[in-house]
C-alpha cells in the first residue's frame, strides 16, 4: 500500500479552481518530486497535504488513514513534517531551541511536571535535547546550535529548517522549493542530504522544485501538474519527454499567437 | 560525525574544546555564584524591612508584592505565550470574590477557598479563552477586554457578590491559630507568594511548555506545522495566568476584608498591563522591577499631588518610545 493516497482531490477559491480532481500516491522509499509552472498549485498541493488548507472535495489517506481536514499539528504528529517555502524559522530563539520544537509531538510533559521537576520529566527534558542535537549534527550544523537562528547565513538556516522537520521525527517529509536561494555547493550538499536522509533514516522524500536539473537529478519518481491538474506522471525520463509537459513549461504556439 | 558528507564548516576540534572549556566553565560559576549573592542580599533586605520600616512601607510594600505576582500571573499570557490579555482583572476579581463569598456567606474556612478559586478561575479561563484564543491578537484584545468588563458588571449587579457596594466582613486566615490581621503579615505573606510565583515562572519558562509558547509567539504557523497544537497551547497560558490572577486575589480578599465591583475596572487590567510591558515582557526580573515602578513611583511622588500621575504618563510614553522591549535590558547572544 502506498504511504500517501491522494484521491480526486479539489481545491478552489472562490471561484477560481487551484487543486482539480488531482489523484496521485506516493509510494513508501522513493525520492518524489511535483513539479509545474509557477502557479501550477504546487504549494497548494502541500498546504492541503498539511493541513494548512482545508480542501473542498476528495480524500488524503496517510498510512491508509485519512488525514483530510485535520489540524496541521495532528498531521505532523502522524507522521509528516514539512519545510517552507520562505523561511519560517522563530528567528529570536537559538538553533537549539529551534530544533527542539520538533519534539514536542513526541514527549508530553506539562506544567505541573514542569514545576516540580519530576524525574520522568528531567529525562525527557535531555532526550528532547539529545534527539535535537543528533538531528544538527545530522544535517551538519551541530557547532551552530547556541547562535540565535536568524542571524546565520541564508544556507544554514535552511539547514536549521531541515533539522527542526527531522526532529519530529517524520515518516515522510515534504520540501517546499528546497533550492530556493542555494548556490551551486549548496545545492550539490542538498542532494547528499536529501539521499542520505532516505537511505539512512529511511525516511520517504516528496519535494517541490523549480530546479529542473537539480528535480531530474535526484527524483525517481516526478508527478507533474498544471493548472491544478495532473499531466504526466512517471520516472525523470519519461517526464521530461511527455509532450504535455512540455507544452506547460514552453506554451502551445496557437496560445501565443492569441 | 567525521563521516559527515555534508558539513558546511567542519565541527570544531577537540583540542580547541578543551581548552575554551574550563574558563567558559568558570565564568558560568563566577556568574552563577554573583548572581546567588545578589538573590541572597536581595532576600535579606526585604525579609529586614518590617524590622524598621513603618505601616504605611509596609502597606505600599504588600502592594508592591501583590502586584509583582499579578504581573507575573498576566507575563505568561502577554510575554511567554504573546497574547494580548486587556481583561486580567477579571480572573484576580474570579479569586478575591470566591474567597469573599464563601468566608463571609458561607463561614468556610480561608484556606479551603483557594482550591475552590483555583478551580474557578480554570474555569473562567476556558470559558473566556475557549472561543476567543482562535482569534489573532487584535481581536483576542478586543474580546478580553470586553470579558473583563463582563465579570466586573456582573459582581456589580448579582446578589450573591454584595453587587455595587460589594462584599464585607471576609475573615482574616489563620496560620496555625495565629490569626494574620497585621500589615507585617500580609507584608510577609505576600512577599513569600512573589517568591512562589517567580519560581513557579522560572520553571514554567524552562519546559518544554514554556518553549511551546515561545514557538507560538515567535511564529504561529511554524508552530503549528511543528506538531504544536497552538490553540492548546494558548489556552495553557491563559490558564495559568489565571490561576496566578485567581489565587492573589484570594489573599486580596484576606488583606482587604472588603472588597467592591470598583477594584476591578478596566484601569486595573491595563496597570497590571503596564507593569509587564515597562519591566519587559517574558523577562522574571524585568517584571519585578516593571511591578515596583508601577506602585512605587506615584507613592514617592506624592509631594506633587495629582500631577504625579501626568508625570509617570509621560515617562511611560518615554519608555514606550525609546524602549519598547522594556526596562529590563535583553541577554545578549
Amino acid at each position: 500500500m502506498a504511504l500517501l493516497q491522494v484521491k480526486d482531490l479539489t481545491l478552489s477559491f472562490g471561484g477560481l479552481m487551484v487543486i482539480d480532481k488531482l489523484s496521485f500516491d506516493v509510494e513508501k522509499g522513493p525520492i518524489v518530486s511535483l513539479i509545474g509552472p509557477n502557479g501550477a498549485g504546487k504549494t497548494s498541493v502541500f498546504n492541503c497535504l498539511t493541513g494548512f488548507y482545508r480542501a473542498g472535495s476528495g480524500e488524503i489517506l496517510f498510512e491508509d488513514r485519512s488525514i483530510l481536514r485535520k489540524k496541521p499539528h495532528a498531521i505532523t504528529k502522524r507522521g509528516m513534517a514539512r519545510t517552507f517555502q520562505n523561511l519560517r524559522l522563530f528567528k529570536s530563539l537559538t538553533v537549539l531551541d529551534n530544533v527542539m520544537s520538533g519534539m514536542h509531538c513526541r514527549t508530553n510533559s506539562g506544567a505541573v511536571r514542569a514545576v516540580l521537576r519530576t524525574r520522568r520529566q528531567r529525562e525527557e527534558e535531555k532526550r528532547i535535547r539529545r534527539v535535537a542535537e543528533e538531528c544538527l549534527d545530522f544535517v551538519g550544523i551541530l557547532h551552530l546550535k547556541d547562535r540565535i537562528a536568524s542571524k546565520l547565513p541564508y544556507g544554514d538556516q535552511r539547514r536549521v529548517e531541515w533539522a527542526r522537520a527531522l526532529a519530529s521525527q517524520p515518516k515522510m517529509l515534504l520540501l517546499d522549493e528546497p533550492a530556493a536561494g542555494l548556490n551551486f555547493d549548496e545545492k550539490e550538499r542538498l542532494i547528499q542530504l536529501i539521499k542520505h536522509i532516505r537511505d539512512e533514516l529511511g525516511i520517504t522524500i516528496f519535494l517541490i522544485e523549480h530546479d529542473m536539473g537539480l528535480v531530474m537529478r535526484i527524483s525517481e519518481h516526478i508527478i507533474c501538474i498544471d493548472y491544478g491538474r495532473k499531466i504526466a506522471e512517471g520516472d525523470a525520463e519519461k517526464v521530461k519527454n511527455d509532450p504535455l509537459v512540455i507544452e506547460a513549461y514552453l506554451g502551445r504556439e496557437e496560445e501565443d499567437a492569441i | 560525525m567525521d563521516a559527515n558528507p555534508i558539513a558546511t564548516s567542519p565541527p570544531e576540534n577537540g583540542k580547541t574544546k578543551a581548552s575554551a572549556r574550563l574558563p567558559a566553565l568558570l565564568d558560568l560559576m563566577g556568574r552563577r555564584a554573583s548572581r546567588l549573592i545578589v538573590y541572597s542580599l536581595l532576600f535579606c533586605a526585604f525579609m529586614t524591612i518590617p524590622a524598621y520600616a513603618n505601616n504605611y512601607v509596609l502597606e505600599v510594600m504588600s502592594n508592591v508584592w501583590f502586584y509583582v505576582i499579578l504581573a507575573l500571573g498576566l507575563n505568561i499570557v502577554v510575554g511567554y505565550a504573546g497574547l494580548l490579555d486587556l481583561g486580567y482583572a477579571a480572573f484576580f476579581a474570579v479569586g478575591a470574590y470566591t474567597t469573599g463569598i464563601l468566608t463571609a456567606k458561607f463561614g468556610v474556612n480561608f484556606w479551603l477557598t483557594i482550591p475552590v478559586a483555583m478551580f474557578f478561575s480554570i474555569l473562567a479561563g476556558v470559558i473566556i479563552g475557549g472561543p476567543t484564543l482562535r482569534l489573532r491578537t487584535d481581536y483576542l484584545a478586543i474580546v478580553t477586554l470586553g470579558f473583563g468588563e463582563i465579570t466586573r458588571i456582573a459582581a456589580r449587579n448579582l446578589k450573591i457578590s454584595g453587587g455595587a457596594s460589594g462584599l464585607i466582613g471576609i475573615e482574616r486566615p489563620s496560620f496555625f491559630g495565629y490569626e494574620l490581621s497585621q500589615i507585617v503579615h500580609y507584608y510577609y505573606l505576600f512577599f513569600f507568594l512573589s517568591i512562589l510565583a517567580v519560581f513557579v515562572s522560572h520553571r514554567l519558562q524552562h519546559s518544554r511548555l514554556g518553549r511551546a509558547w515561545q514557538y507560538v509567539r515567535e511564529d504561529e504557523d511554524a508552530a503549528e506545522a511543528m506538531g504544536i497544537p497552538t490553540v492548546g497551547i494558548k489556552l495553557y497560558a491563559y490558564v495559568i495566568g489565571a490561576i496566578f490572577g485567581g489565587v492573589a486575589g484570594c489573599f486580596f480578599a484576606a488583606k482587604m476584608t472588603a472588597i467592591s465591583p470598583e477594584t476591578f475596572m478596566f484601569t486595573q487590567s491595563v496597570l497590571i498591563l503596564l507593569a509587564v510591558v515597562l519591566g519587559g515582557m517574558g523577562k522574571i526580573p524585568g517584571v519585578i522591577v516593571g511591578a515596583f515602578a508601577l506602585v512605587l513611583f506615584p507613592e514617592v511622588f506624592r509631594g506633587i499631588g495629582s500631577l504625579r500621575m501626568l508625570v509617570f504618563g509621560v515617562v511611560l510614553v518615554i519608555i514606550i518610545i525609546y524602549r519598547p522591549q522594556g526596562i529590563w535590558p535583553d541577554r545578549r547572544d
